[in-house]
């Protein structure tokens, strides 16, 4: 059970964006323009830090939200499953594999970024931009991954609940719906 | 210097919200409704002081001491009396409740998972709320957020901590959405 009352039909974050809607509104305007704003990194290569930095982080929630959204985008689901399991011989560009290196290391501690892994990001032909970005996203689901798990939130009862999710993601994006989320009381 | 070319000289934070005002617009909109919106129980101080723990469980010198000394100019004491709290909260002069929530503050800076029945327990018997607890949790979650930022992308920082101390002040009177 979550620590605090929360709507019981919005597992996960939701529930918590729900909950406070005034500090909801930049985290999801922050994620929309990370995630899906105009970017050299593709929508499912962002999905892939999010994805990196939750499973890291053992938060059940965003892992499998993000791992949904992120097959959903490419359309397969190895590729997600095998960054979660080793960046390293992941079937990724080898920028990308610099970039989710950095964001993995992000995810320990913003000081655990050397100058070294920047650099074999650059040589990978990273931009500054995309460096920035990686580390801003792989921070914000530091955030989330916190923010889910450290009040306890639940979990979908029926895991179909992703895939609607990921839906939502993929085409609406991570602003609020406009009617909010009552269609999704039983 | 910083990991990527800033063009510009801002410490901390403040070079990456200059360099990407995209993202710095939501960032401080967050800072600014968690830690100064005037609709909450728990002061402006008490807010500051959880960033600061937050901070210097994650070893953040720009942001410990950004906020540090904000959280002195609220709560009226030195950056001694500060820094005895990150070192030792339960000795501090501090009401049980907000120990309470500091307590909460550092599970969820090792992880979410951290927190634990117990810790939320104790946290209400001192009468803490649910809209405190989710702030206090939150306000954990952003700072894990904004120390990864300031020190995964390797931003410098001036090492007098006088220069925080002395910034306080016009902080506490601009708030995070006016930047000067």
């Amino acid at each position: 059970m979550p620590h605090i009352s929360l709507e019981s039909h919005l597992p996960g974050i939701t529930g918590l964006l729900e909950y406070s809607k005034e500090t909801a509104q930049p985290i999801r305007e922050l994620t929309q323009f990370l995630l899906r704003g105009p970017s050299s990194l593709t929508e499912t290569e962002r999905e892939l830090i999010a994805t990196v930095v939750s499973h890291g982080n053992e938060c059940v929630f965003c892992t499998t939200a993000h791992t949904a959204a992120a097959d959903l985008l490419a359309g397969e689901t190895q590729t997600a499953q095998k960054v979660k399991e080793n960046i390293s011989t992941a079937p990724v560009s080898e920028k990308m594999k610099a970039l989710l290196t950095i964001a993995a290391l992000t995810r320990q501690s913003g000081k655990s970024v050397t100058a070294e892994h920047i650099e074999e990001a650059k040589v990978a032909g990273a931009t500054d931009v995309e460096i920035h970005d990686t580390v801003l996203i792989a921070s914000l689901f530091c955030l989330y991954n916190r923010y889910v798990d450290g009040l306890g939130t639940a979990l979908p009862e029926n895991p179909a609940y992703y895939l609607t999710l990921a839906d939502r993601l993929v085409n609406h994006g991570y602003t609020r719906l406009p009617n909010g989320y009552d269609h999704l009381k039983k | 210097m910083a990991h990527i070319n800033l063009n510009n000289d801002l410490p901390g934070i403040r070079g990456l919200m200059e360099y990407r005002p995209e993202t710095a617009t939501p960032l401080n909109a967050l800072a600014e409704m968690l830690l100064r919106d005037d609709d909450n129980t728990l002061s402006r101080g008490e807010r500051e002081l959880i960033g600061t723990y937050v901070s210097y469980l994650n070893d953040c010198f720009f942001c410990q001491n950004v906020h540090g000394a904000l959280a002195g100019h609220y709560l009226n004491c030195d950056i001694n009396q500060i820094d005895n709290i990150k070192n030792d909260f339960n000795a501090a002069d501090l009401s049980s409740k907000m120990k309470s929530l500091l307590a909460i503050a550092a599970s969820v800076q090792k992880g979410g998972k951290m927190v634990s029945e117990e810790q939320i327990a104790t946290a209400r018997l001192e009468n803490a709320t649910d809209k405190e607890i989710h702030d206090t949790v939150l306000i954990a979650a952003a700072f894990c957020m904004f120390n990864r930022y300031v020190d995964g992308l390797g931003t410098t920082a001036p090492l007098d901590r006088q220069f925080y101390i002395n910034r306080a002040p016009q902080r506490a009177e601009d708030g995070y959405l006016i930047l000067r």
